[in-house]
């Protein structure tokens, strides 16, 4: 059953995935991102990752996207109709590629034949925030420097002018 | 009707489900009951009743941007509260003082922003 | 297939998306309510024709009309990504009902992560104003929409930050654990909810579900003066009712409920004497109340300005809201309480 679902939930994903980078109207592919983003968070649902799947939700579709669609408004070039294509397939073409056949392998190396088991009768919240409040302390505070780092530099580059 | 976990979530999916049925049912109800009388006038964008001049998806100015990304940075740290509202009280000082630090690194940030005047609408 | 899935707990799932059945009764009761309560507010009668008795089949009449209104989608709008606008809305108004419990057991779906969903799912419905706005391709529709979306983002962290301090007193982010934690403290024989220890989240909740349902004195996005209901200038009839009016009446209730089982104690009754009235009584008297609140401030307070709009968010209501959450934690490590 859960397989079926991953199966419907992956091919819409992947299908919107394509749509989005063979889309010519900018608002739509970032439309099709949000489908593409939605499929992840069912897909980290399926793997009973239910808080991960929420922060998916809330944090690409909720703001993230927000962002993107703010970014697409103020952009000078026509938004819409006309098409944006500064005509570099054939860069992006075998950069993603490359990163496909580096990233794909990794993944498979490390993650076949492991299992978890999906027979649980509720979320792992818990488990969560004690992995992270006491063994990932330090990696934590660092994501905290990372997000300061991030600010200043958007305020520095807001205020340039 | 499996239930726990993935019972919870099927029954949030034909949740959803069921809602779109119902905006989409209405619409169709209307689509069957309501008049068709298009007119060339009645078709054109709405700008107070002078004819529209441009296009309506314009620019917009950098400032919202700015508010986006603020929002994304401090979403992202508003995350991380929750986990650890749940665990915080058994892991007990440490983690309130971890938590705090983390706090206060983006405080610091949000301060830099409004003494750059960012946080003013301008 | 389908029996399979759905086995012998059909009467149970039917019962469940009965709560969805009774959303657009209620939304339209609490459309009437609403204009009666702003009626005499203003010293006026408000509606008293239709239906007979105080005119209460006012905003059922208004249901009906929308339904048989001509549908007009503008020649030069994006017919896709403006019909899917309603959708979007009323989905993410329609999913915080999921997590309210109304009894122990008394509840849609208990999720582990109940607190946390319903911020999620409620952050869904920008993504339905920004497509209005843009698909709509009208300036005035523009404006609200980026006006809009500013806004709800600038107000989505101090509720974010005040339900975190609420998740910190029950250390836990299910709802019913949340009421559950809220019947610990027994004062002569009276439940003490979280609202005497959060009352600074509570008024940050209550202004920033304000501004997230753009009513007013936020409600800028929609200034029927300046910028013909925002987002949704194009809109017309049956969309229009539920991009704009059946969305935000659903969020209105939802978010009650919500802050009503957050802070006031959902479904718990307020005396150990009063026992014997069922939780859900407890908790509509409750939602009532949050109600009854926002349509107060509504009619009471002038609309603010744009500039002052973002300056209140970051520069008040997200410091003290972080405040609040350092004063919650510090009260939970007390040894004394």
């Amino acid at each position: 059953m859960q397989g079926l679902i991953f199966l419907v939930v992956a091919a819409t994903s992947g299908f919107a995935a394509v749509r989005l980078v063979t889309n010519k109207n900018l608002v739509h592919a970032a439309l099709y991102l949000v489908v593409t983003l939605m499929g992840m968070a069912i897909i980290f649902l399926l793997l009973t990752a239910e808080f991960v799947a929420w922060v998916q939700v809330l944090i690409y579709v909720g703001a993230v996207i927000v962002l993107l669609l703010f970014g697409l408004m103020l952009t000078r070039a026509q938004i819409g109709k006309t098409a944006l294509d500064r005509q570099q397939r054939w860069v992006a073409g075998p950069v993603a590629l490359v990163l496909f056949g580096v990233t794909a392998p990794v993944l498979w190396r490390f993650f076949d034949g492991r299992t978890i088991s999906l027979d649980r009768q509720s979320g792992n919240t818990e488990a969560l925030g004690t992995e992270i409040f006491t063994k990932f302390v330090l990696p934590f505070e660092v994501v905290s420097v990372l997000l300061l780092a991030a600010l200043v530099g958007a305020v520095f580059l807001a205020k340039k002018d | 009707m499996p239930d726990g976990y993935f019972g919870s979530y099927l029954t949030l999916a034909i949740y959803s489900l069921a809602m779109i049925g119902l905006v989409g049912g209405t619409l169709g109800l209307n689509r069957l009951v309501s008049p068709k009388v298009p007119g060339k006038e009645k078709m054109t964008t709405y700008e107070s009743g002078v004819d529209p001049i441009g296009s309506g998806q314009s620019q917009t100015t950098i400032r919202y941007y700015m508010f986006a990304l603020l929002f994304v940075i401090f979403d992202v740290e508003a995350v991380f509260l929750f986990p650890w509202a749940v665990v915080f009280e058994e892991i007990g000082v440490f983690a309130f003082v971890e938590m705090m630090i983390f706090v206060a690194i983006l405080a610091l940030g949000l301060l830099y922003a409004w003494r750059k005047k960012v946080l003013d609408w301008i | 297939m389908i029996a399979e899935i759905l086995g012998n707990g059909y009467v149970q799932l039917g019962m469940k998306l009965g709560v969805l059945m009774i959303l657009l009764p209620a939304t339209l009761a609490l459309g009437w309510v609403e204009l009666k309560i702003g009626a005499h507010m203003q010293a006026r009668m408000g509606p008293m024709y239709p239906g007979g008795f105080h005119g209460w089949a006012q905003t059922l009449a208004d249901g009906i009309k929308f339904v048989l209104k001509e549908n007009i989608i503008p020649k030069n709008a994006d017919k896709s990504v403006f019909s899917m606008v309603p959708y979007v809305t009323m989905l993410g108004a329609a999913l915080i009902y999921v997590v309210i419990p109304a009894g122990e057991n008394l509840v849609i779906e208990n999720l582990e992560v109940g607190v946390f969903y319903v911020l999620a799912a409620s952050s869904i419905g920008v993504i339905g104003v920004l497509m209005a706005g843009w698909a709509s391709a009208n300036k005035y529709s523009m404006m609200g929409a980026l006006r809009a979306a500013a806004q709800l983002i600038a107000y989505e962290l101090p509720l974010v930050l005040a339900a975190a301090a609420v998740a910190m007193m029950a250390g836990s982010l299910s709802l019913v654990d949340i009421v559950e934690g809220q019947k610990q403290i027994v004062l002569a024989g009276f439940y003490i909810p979280f609202l005497p220890f959060q009352i600074i989240g509570f008024v940050i909740f209550l202004i920033a579900a304000t501004a997230e349902m753009t009513r007013p004195p936020f409600d800028m996005p929609v200034a029927e003066a300046e910028l013909i209901t925002g987002a949704f200038t194009e809109y017309t009839g049956i969309r229009f009712a539920f991009s704009l009016f059946a969305a935000e009446y659903i969020t209105m209730i939802g978010l009650s409920a919500f802050g009503a089982t957050m802070f006031l104690g959902g479904y718990a009754p307020l005396h150990t004497a009063l026992e014997f009235i069922p939780g859900i009584v407890w908790l509509l008297a409750k939602t009532g109340t949050i109600l009854f609140l926002l349509i107060w401030i509504r009619w009471t307070f002038p609309r603010l300005r744009e500039d002052q709009l973002q300056k209140f968010a970051w520069k008040v209501l997200i410091p003290l809201s972080l405040v609040n959450i350092f004063i919650t934690g510090a009260l939970k490590l007390t040894p004394w309480i």
